[in-house]
């Protein structure tokens, strides 16, 4: 093939990658926020200290990977009860922006306490999984694709597919989604408000356990980890605050568009727009679809 | 006992409207404005004046800003850093390029500089509200910052990309640049501080304030009692910008000297600020003060407390500080979450009643 191609296709499939792992951290907003109403600022904090928790337990007590994913899990539902009896029972009926505000508090307390539990040096996660380029695409069709990106893509197309499954068929999944339509109605006909806000915080929890380990894994555990979360505004924006297929979708469209731009776009105007470009993007996008790709139209009353 | 309003009688609306309608109010101002002009500036020294009274007076300015535009008009912002950035930057271009510039004239250009690039990124709040704005500010943020990194011209090509402020003159006084004197830029800040949180309170209690208030309470019901929104968010965006142009020309004029973009205008400033309106007051310009006073001061009392007192590890003190930040922030929304200027008019009431509350 044509070098210049197949260099378009490896700056695609490495955008695609990326973008899967933004919609991973995006996942976790999406839930949290359809349940609940909050725009959780604290998401990548979560997923920071899920992984300083993981590597904490493994090096410490040198448990194995899958013990110590199971201990984190534990600890990561310990949290979510902790936050809904500390934090969210005392604020509701307040508005939306307060609640933003506390969850910004939040991330600074949980990041406060998985510093002082686990100290804040680098640390390396090593769960035994596949890195390294792909030698099957590499010598077959000449790609350079990172393995670990692959094993992201299928994790989170699983973890889709089982939020699915869990959203639509469970019991817990319809009290869920009754929440997310109207709360007063769910309260109604019997729904315990703050048992959902638990287990919808524990799973957005444990998919930012998942999104730890993969950020992780990648790049090491450390605290510019918690900053994936501003990565994952701007896809939240593009998806629809709604919309867990509009994370997905949000999350490929800013993770191509910022390879892309970032390769062809960068040199002509000074590199490093990686930073902005996806938040450029959603702001353009915004002026034309205020609610997002996916997102529900806000109609309001006075 | 001795705050008492019983005797003051008004006999006109002007005086019924005044700022400070209580004579013990006004008293009291004026002693915390004596002390400030006449009794600081003689035992100022260097460490007073660039680890608390600047940095504060610098960073009152940027919340009273911030106030305006998330506390009275209700549209949150993310992008504070960037904007002081901008402040910062028409400083050091409006100072290199034009060197006999009074620095006074410089400080108030740059708020106008960046007032202008506030409303322009304000634009966005005609379509969109809440969290989505709150993004679109964060974009304004990343942009800026990264402008400022990229483009030579506004950091005149230095070859390490910092800017540093020349020596300049207010009034025939030396304030900015190593020679200046502590108590020179003390006085500069502490004037400019004075002149426009004065300005700022008379804004929110006049018209445009009230127009801010009606959108931040319902905007679709504002804008049906006639309400022009355009009008309205534009306008918190371009003054609150203003203030924070302003704010950050004080930041990197009198109190930093030297500055680098990604370091001294990230995110971080965003959320200081945030913060500090959120602990001292939202919609409040004495919780401004409170606010700026109270992050300033947190810091350092933590680590005289923790590294000096109690012989933790700095790096110990410093995790704790950010935990102890995020529990103040979670307590104060819940309990009070009209801050610390709330607690203080709380306090007043008080003791209007005291010693015979009913």
């Amino acid at each position: 093939m044509n070098p210049d191609v197949l260099f378009f296709f490896e700056t695609v499939i490495s955008g695609l990658m990326a973008g899967v792992m933004y919609a991973l951290v995006a996942l976790g907003f999406v839930l949290i926020f359809k349940a609940s109403g909050v725009f959780n600022f604290a998401q990548g904090v979560l997923a920071l200290f899920a992984a300083l928790t993981l590597t904490g337990v493994m090096e410490k007590f040198g448990l194995p990977a899958w013990a110590g994913i199971i201990v984190t899990i534990l600890v990561m539902i310990a949290v979510a009860w902790l936050i809904e009896r500390l934090v969210l029972q005392h604020l509701v009926n307040q508005e939306p922006i307060i609640l933003f505000m506390a969850t910004i508090g939040l991330a600074y307390v949980i990041e406060g306490t998985g510093d002082i539990l686990w100290g804040s040096n680098v640390k390396v996660l090593d769960i035994g999984l596949p890195q390294g380029a792909s030698d099957f695409l590499l010598d077959n069709y000449n790609l350079y694709v990172e393995k670990l990106e692959i094993v992201a893509a299928v994790t989170s197309a699983i973890l889709v597919a089982v939020l699915a499954v869990f959203f639509q068929k469970t019991r817990i999944g319809r009290a869920l989604r009754a929440v997310a339509d109207d709360h007063q109605a769910a309260l109604s006909v019997g729904i315990s408000l703050r048992t959902i806000w638990v287990v919808v915080w524990s799973v957005a929890g444990i998919v930012a356990l998942v999104a730890g380990i993969m950020w992780g894994t990648k790049s090491g555990v450390q605290f510019s980890l918690s900053l994936i979360a501003l990565k994952a505004l701007p896809v939240l924006i593009l998806g629809g605050f709604t919309s867990i297929p509009g994370a997905i979708v949000g999350g490929l469209i800013i993770g191509v568009g910022e390879k892309i731009a970032e390769i062809y776009a960068g040199p002509i105007i000074g590199g490093a727009i990686e930073n902005w470009f996806a938040y450029m993007l959603a702001l353009a996008f915004l002026l034309f679809r205020p609610q997002g790709l996916f997102g529900e139209k806000i109609i309001e009353r006075v | 006992m001795l705050y008492r309003e019983t005797g003051q009688f008004k006999t006109s609306y002007p005086k019924d409207q005044a700022i400070f309608p209580i004579a013990q109010d006004k008293a009291f101002i004026l002693l915390v404005l004596a002390v400030a002009f006449l009794a600081v500036p003689p035992f100022i020294n260097d460490y007073y004046a660039k680890a608390i009274l600047i940095p504060f007076l610098s960073y009152t300015m940027a919340a009273i800003g911030l106030n305006i535009l998330v506390g009275y008009c209700g549209q949150i912002s993310l992008g504070t850093g960037g904007f002081m950035a901008v402040g910062a930057f028409a400083t050091y271009k409006l100072m290199t390029s034009f060197p006999g510039l009074d620095f006074a004239a410089v400080v108030v250009l740059a708020g106008f500089v960046t007032a202008g690039v506030g409303a322009l990124f304000g634009l966005p709040s005609l379509r969109i509200k809440g969290f989505y704005l709150a993004v679109a500010t964060l974009a304004a943020q990343f942009f800026l910052v990264w402008l400022f990194n990229k483009v030579g011209w506004f950091y005149n090509y230095s070859p390490t990309g910092q800017i540093t402020a020349p020596p300049a003159t207010s009034f025939g006084v030396l304030v900015t640049g190593p020679e200046a004197s502590p108590a020179a830029g003390y006085l500069f800040c502490l004037i400019f501080v004075c002149i426009f949180a004065l300005v700022a309170k008379n804004l929110t209690r006049g018209n445009i304030g009230r127009q801010w208030m009606a959108i931040r309470d319902m905007d679709i019901a504002a804008e049906l009692v006639g309400v022009q929104p355009l009008r309205a968010k534009l306008s918190a965006f371009a003054v609150s910008s203003f203030f924070i142009g302003m704010a950050g020309a004080l930041y990197f004029g009198v109190w930093l000297g030297a500055a680098e973009p990604t370091e001294a205008f990230g995110i971080n400033i965003s959320f200081l600020v945030l913060f500090m309106i959120i602990i001292g007051g939202l919609g409040s310009i004495l919780g401004s003060f409170l606010g700026a006073a109270f992050m300033v001061l947190l810091p350092i009392a933590l680590k005289t407390v923790m590294v000096d007192g109690m012989g933790l590890q700095a790096v110990t003190a410093k995790h704790f500080e950010i935990l102890l930040l995020g529990v103040l922030i979670i307590f104060f929304l819940i309990v009070e979450p009209h801050g610390l200027a709330r607690l203080w008019s709380t306090v007043k009431e008080k003791l209007r009643l005291w010693p015979f509350p009913y």
